[in-house]
């Protein structure tokens, strides 16, 4: 799960990280509020769960309330759109107003999981403010890396290590040393996959502060943090994968027309690749979960047909313990249920998977069946360019 | 011959008297499997199924000689069920269990790794089938046969796709393994290659790999230096956007790494046939062994 800058600032500074004072706002005469408050120049950042928004003018300085109003009042409302939002850009409801901070220096710090060596690794740079990937391929030797041992955890000399190395003075490695130790903490106590501060900035009078911040939580230890499950933002996910979310289905809309419904991710994955090398792209992913009960197929058809991109379904599920004929079952229970309106391609393999394609026949559904994989995917991708909704 | 397990396998069901346990544990004994013992901590004493219920692994192991665990154990709890049966030294243990949160893994990988005593399948897969002789797990038994293919895989339905194709064929199994989606993992494909390099029943592996992380990569390397069986790969995940998980927490795309057609391209440069489409797995490894 991500949460905004201004949710992962306020959990980074519980545990001591400096970062510079500021408040959320949702209307402009909020965001005046805070800059009094504050006091002196701000900064008005509006609040998406995406980078690249100071390009893009989501991000404005003010030089005090009246101005904040001002730019709050440009922000907020305006569609967004940075590399990372795609074409379709994202609302801004939210401004975070911060105390603007003079920089000397902009540095890249980050703690994630490496999941080869199964631990922490921090990864820092001098050449901060800029996209990371961009670095690590441009002068991957600019970039430190440091592994965690998971037995002995964080200790200081990992973070006087990386601060020297990246040329701070030593009264500076002493914050860095706290500010890091505080990442460190903050990324094992929430249960973190992802922290990164970019930049991280050293001010014209040497104080190391953390200037922006993303934090992305593991979804599976949400449970144990219930203070940050309740960051969620549902207006920063589609609405089409919330409301699968609900149905119990893992759903991901992507940009084609071929709608697939699979059960299991793997083989949802394959479903997708193998329509795209028949000649059409994948509306989404969707796994209805081992059992494709009737109940899951029904909640799945209404998903896929809210797209209105979706020209023709396939559903492929391979029938293991749970039976190919007590699949099908569900599969004609549902379609009766859901007006499907677009063709229907349906391949049941595995156990039982003749009586399936029986009942399948014999339905009096208007459904094309399939035996092969092969053979469904070019099927659906007939019918996605041949068939009109 | 297989690896890992077969009909001497002594199975502790770790989770048995829950509603997944419940029904996999009979699913495995119809399928020849000797489930010896069940735990769930407070219903020791207890007969399940027909089965001895104990109060811990260590128990469960010292009074049944068990050899082999398998966890049906809720995610918030699955972890600390992995660290008893290590701690009990089992030497196998299969975590089926999905929603691990990652930073238990660590602890677990690393209780491993200090351990050395115990193995890990999972979690996060469908186990681990020596067709005819012992199924840990929860893929559908009926769908294999014995024969001479070693299957390695992060994934289930895709995996019993595979599978089925072979069986269609006529084409049989040594031992069939789920590795699990999941990031952190406790036997990679690495570590299990070597296993079916040794193992004569053998003749050749299919692996199925995904999106998301370097296992892929690092396997194409020992392939290449270690094993003299053909070795068949699929990757799932071709057109799956980055940034995003698919399904699988370990299936994503960080940074611009992990990309199907990087896994694919250092596969090719190791000399492993790499099947583009998940329909041709089983033509492709029939090719590979002559049968087609």
């Amino acid at each position: 799960m991500n949460v905004h800058e201004y949710q992962a600032k306020e959990v980074l500074a519980r545990f001591g990280v400096p970062v510079p004072p500021g408040e959320v706002a949702e209307t402009p005469e909020q965001a005046r509020e805070i800059a009094e408050r504050l006091g002196g120049k701000v900064v008005v950042k509006a609040q998406v769960h995406a980078g690249g928004r100071g390009k893009a003018g989501g991000v404005k300085l003010a030089d005090g309330p009246a101005e904040a109003e001002e730019k709050a009042r440009q922000i907020l409302g305006m569609t967004l759109v940075t590399p990372q939002t795609g074409p379709q850009g994202k609302l801004v409801r939210k401004v975070y107003v911060t105390k603007a901070v003079d920089i000397e220096h902009e540095y890249y710090l980050s703690v994630l999981v490496d999941r080869a060596n199964a631990c922490l690794t921090i990864m820092a740079s001098a050449e901060g403010g800029v996209e990371i990937e961009k670095v690590a391929a441009e002068s991957p030797e600019k970039i430190v890396r440091l592994s965690v041992s998971p037995v002995a955890g964080f200790s200081p000399y990992l973070a006087r290590r990386i601060g020297f190395s990246l040329g701070l003075a030593p009264d500076q490695v002493k914050q860095f040393t706290k500010l890091l130790g505080g990442i460190v903490r903050c990324f094992t106590e929430t249960d973190a996959s992802l922290v990164e501060i970019n930049p991280m900035i050293r001010t014209p009078g040497g104080e190391i502060i953390a200037l922006d911040a993303k934090i992305s939580f593991d979804d599976n230890a949400l449970f144990r943090h219930p203070d940050i499950a309740e960051m969620r933002d549902i207006h920063e996910e589609d609405p089409l994968e919330v409301e699968a979310g609900e149905a119990g289905l893992n759903y991901i809309r992507l940009d084609g027309t071929v709608g697939c419904m699979v059960n299991g991710a793997g083989l949802a994955m394959a479903t997708m690749d193998i329509i795209d090398q028949h000649g059409a792209r994948p509306a989404n992913f969707l796994d209805v979960g081992g059992g494709a009960s009737k109940e899951s197929v029904t909640a799945a058809f209404r998903i896929l047909l809210r797209d209105p991109d979706v020209k023709a379904i396939l559903v492929n599920i391979f029938g293991g313990i749970v039976r190919c004929d007590r699949v099908a079952e569900g599969i004609i229970a549902a379609a009766k249920d859901v007006e499907i309106g677009v063709p229907l391609v349906v391949r049941l393999q595995g156990t039982n998977h003749e009586e399936a394609r029986k009942m399948l026949e014999a339905s009096g559904l208007s459904l094309i069946v399939a035996e092969e994989l092969d053979e469904a995917a070019r099927k659906v991708v007939e019918a996605a360019k041949g068939g009109a909704r | 011959m297989s690896i890992l397990v077969d009909a001497a396998t002594r199975v502790v069901v770790q989770g048995m008297t829950g509603s997944e346990g419940t029904f996999h544990t009979k699913q495995m004994v119809a399928a020849g499997t000797r489930v010896v013992a069940g735990v769930t901590p407070g219903k020791g004493g207890q007969v399940h199924e027909g089965i001895p219920v104990f109060d811990t692994v260590a128990e469960a192991r010292e009074k049944t000689g068990a050899n082999t665990s398998v966890i049906f154990v809720p995610a918030r709890f699955a972890a600390d069920a992995i660290l008893e049966a290590i701690d009990a030294e089992v030497p196998l243990v299969v975590c089926i269990t999905e929603g691990i949160p990652v930073l238990d893994m660590l602890k677990v990988k690393n209780a491993l790794d200090a351990s050395g005593k115990t193995r890990l399948i999972g979690p996060n897969c469908p186990g681990i089938i020596t067709p005819g002789r012992a199924k840990i797990g929860i893929m559908p038994a009926n769908i294999h046969v014995p024969g001479s293919v070693g299957v390695l895989s992060r994934s289930g339905t895709l995996t019993y796709e595979a599978v089925d194709q072979l069986t269609r064929r006529g084409i049989g199994q040594s031992t069939c393994i789920g590795i699990g989606g999941d990031p952190i993992i406790g036997s990679p494909f690495t570590s299990l290659l070597p296993l079916f390099e040794q193992d004569p029943q053998t003749e050749a592996v299919v692996m199925i790999g995904e999106i998301g992380g370097t296992a892929e990569e690092e396997a194409a390397a020992w392939i290449a230096a270690n094993m003299t069986k053909p070795v068949v790969a699929f990757i799932a995940g071709a057109t799956a956007p980055p940034g995003r998980r698919m399904g699988h927490a370990g299936a994503i795309i960080s940074g611009g790494k992990g990309t199907a057609a990087e896994k694919k391209k250092a596969l090719r440069e190791h000399g492993i046939h790499v099947v583009d489409s998940p329909a041709d797995i089983g033509a492709t490894v029939a090719k590979v062994l002559g049968r087609a």
